[in-house]
């Protein structure tokens, strides 16, 4: 392994249960890119966790990516992912190379692992950051919101790596395939001595992939409380079908158990940025609206006029969505 | 068993008032016990009717008022509870929380098998300080649990929510849970309860009690601190309209079709 002070960015690549890379990282890289060249041009890499010889499956879309260096652990044990083995793994090699910055995922891995690699490193942590930059200091200024949204936090850590978790979807894939001659380093795995005090017992698969429909949904019609019963949804369901949208639920309509926590969007769920998002019978707690602010133009139907929905909603219909809706489908 | 339960008192996010500067007003807003530390609450209480033997110490980092939050645990059917307080602690991160945190249970409960934490607080939502105790207390850790499904030899199996589906996992005690959900009847506070919980002796710890020193705690003791804080407005131009049923309709087809969605037919 190459040793270096303040060597760069390093990007943890999550691999999913399909052995495919996780989007977000993709995003990540992208960001990375343009904050590494506010630093004057320093190295985007990665760390990667995979069993024997499959390293060889990813080293294209590292390639076609622009990412720098991969730096990777290579074992039987890395086939399920282990909190402690993998923070282990991690805080060793930012020990060697000292990256300035270290990007994770805010996945429900990315969120696992962060706090445990972060305070075995005394570092600084900024959970779910919406918005990452370099200050006139050449520091991360990490931006996040807190107190459920309404407020809006920049964070400067002390030391490297100043480290900072983003969730899927925040941030877009912006640049073109940009292809350099990766680097691949292997890195030393250096766990044996830890016992594995988690094990994994079995998995029920609720959701297809975790590739989530809406993350790239352009139009996605939401239901809430207002909803009411599965008939409810049943029509909410035909007027997606009929306009093109991705259907979507609030937490409370999850826990009716009207719709799969798969498709939760708000603080528990899912962040989303269709061009057209339309909130039926939704209140609009700030759990929910949190993660649909970036849509750029939402329709709300709810017969509460004092839904806060209609603080948010470019297009705020106060009615009955039983009565607006089947009418607008026989229109 | 003994169990460490950790709690936090927030803000209630529902009612936050803003200053004429834009910063949030902190006198006379409503403290809540953080919601998901209610679902921990409850997996705790679910243990202790389970599992024989079992005593649960309830811990809080806060000022003197979370008091109350804690006699209520305690009226619940809590053990014992620890207040874990000092001005010198104000403006930690959850780095400096969670060591802090750390060396309290260390203090005060020893030789616990299991801490239970809420998956994250409300406010802060950064869900890090229960990793971080875990890290500093070198114990294993399972976050976004969801169900407890059984104990034995010295192992917890539990169920815990992933994007993608359920997993479920053993954990070797001693060791960490973040709850995140649980299907649970709220538990009600028993008169008899009341009585034995405002008998009962809250312990409170200061930083030398915990054996830390300033450097270590409260903002000096944190690594990361905030530069600025602004209040997040809202960029969509709220219109609302109350039509009646047709002219909703029709509002809502117009809409629609200015942003370009199309009804298939």
């Amino acid at each position: 392994m190459t040793n270096g002070e303040n060597s760069g960015i390093l990007i943890y690549a999550q691999i999913t249960r399909e052995n495919y890379i996780h989007t977000v990282f993709f995003e990540l890289v992208d960001k990375a890119k343009e904050l590494a060249e506010k630093l004057g041009g320093v190295d985007v890499n990665a760390v990667i966790f995979t069993t024997p010889n499959l390293i060889d499956n990813y080293k294209e879309a590292f390639r076609n990516r622009g990412v720098n260096k991969v730096f990777y652990f290579e074992d039987e044990e890395f086939k399920t992912y282990s909190t402690d083995f993998y923070a282990k793994s991690i805080v060793d090699l930012v020990g060697v190379i000292k990256p300035e910055i270290l990007l994770i995922g805010a996945t429900n891995q990315g969120r696992d692992l962060a706090p445990r690699v972060a305070s075995a490193l005394h570092a600084g942590l900024t959970a779910d950051c919406t918005g990452l930059d370099i200050n006139e200091k050449g520091l991360l200024a990490a931006t996040r919101p807190t107190f459920g949204g309404q407020l809006m936090a920049t964070i400067l850590s002390k030391a490297n790596p100043q480290m900072a978790t983003v969730r899927p979807n925040v941030f877009k894939v912006t640049r073109d395939d940009s292809y350099v001659d990766t680097e691949f380093v292997s890195c030393p795995v250096n766990i044996s001595y830890l016992k594995k005090k988690v094990e994994l017992l079995e998995f029920k698969k609720t959701v297809e992939s975790v590739i989530n429909e809406l993350d790239s949904a352009e139009i996605i019609v939401a239901g809430g409380r207002g909803l009411k019963n599965k008939e409810g949804f049943e029509l909410l369901q035909k007027f997606a079908g009929k306009i093109g949208g991705t259907v979507a639920a609030s937490r409370v309509a999850v826990e009716m158990g009207l719709a799969p926590v798969s498709i939760q969007v708000g603080q528990t769920g899912k962040t989303v940025s269709p061009k057209v998002y339309i909130a039926c019978g939704i209140s609009g707690a700030i759990q929910h609206t949190i993660g649909i602010t970036d849509s750029k133009h939402i329709i709300a139907i709810n017969n509460d006029p004092e839904a806060p929905i209609f603080e948010i909603a470019d297009t705020g219909i106060v009615g009955d969505f039983f009565e607006i809706v089947p009418k607008y489908l026989e229109l | 068993m003994k169990i460490a339960l950790c709690i936090k008192q927030v803000p209630d996010t529902t009612d936050i008032r803003w200053t004429e500067q834009n910063t949030i007003q902190r006198e006379g807003v409503e403290s809540v016990i953080n919601p998901y530390d209610v679902y921990a609450l409850e997996l705790a209480l679910k243990l202790k009717s389970q599992i024989e033997n079992t005593q649960i110490t309830v811990f809080t980092m806060g000022p003197n008022q979370a008091e109350s939050m804690l006699r209520k645990t305690l009226a619940l059917g809590c053990d014992n509870a620890v207040l874990i307080s000092d001005r010198k602690f104000a403006g930690a991160d959850t780095y400096a929380t969670g060591l802090t945190i750390s060396r309290a249970i260390r203090t005060a409960l020893p030789d616990f098998d299991l801490i239970i934490c809420g998956q994250f607080a409300v406010d802060g939502d950064t869900a890090q300080t229960g990793p971080n105790i875990a890290n500093f207390l070198e114990i294993p850790q399972v976050t976004y649990v969801d169900e407890f499904v059984k104990y034995e030899d010295g192992k917890i199996v539990l169920n815990r929510v992933m994007e993608d589906g359920i997993e479920t996992v053993s954990l070797e005690l001693p060791g960490l849970i973040c709850v995140m959900t649980q299907n649970f009847e709220p538990s009600r506070v028993k008169i008899g309860g009341v009585i034995a919980a405002s008998k009962k002796e809250i312990k409170v710890l200061s930083m030398e009690d915990i054996g830390l020193a300033p450097e270590q705690v409260g903002l000096k003791g944190s690594p990361t601190y905030v530069s600025k804080a602004f209040r997040n407005l809202s960029t969509h131009n709220a219109e609302k309209f109350e039509l009646s049923v047709d002219d909703s309709v029709n509002l809502l087809k117009d809409r629609l079709t200015s942003l370009g969605v199309l009804k298939n037919d």
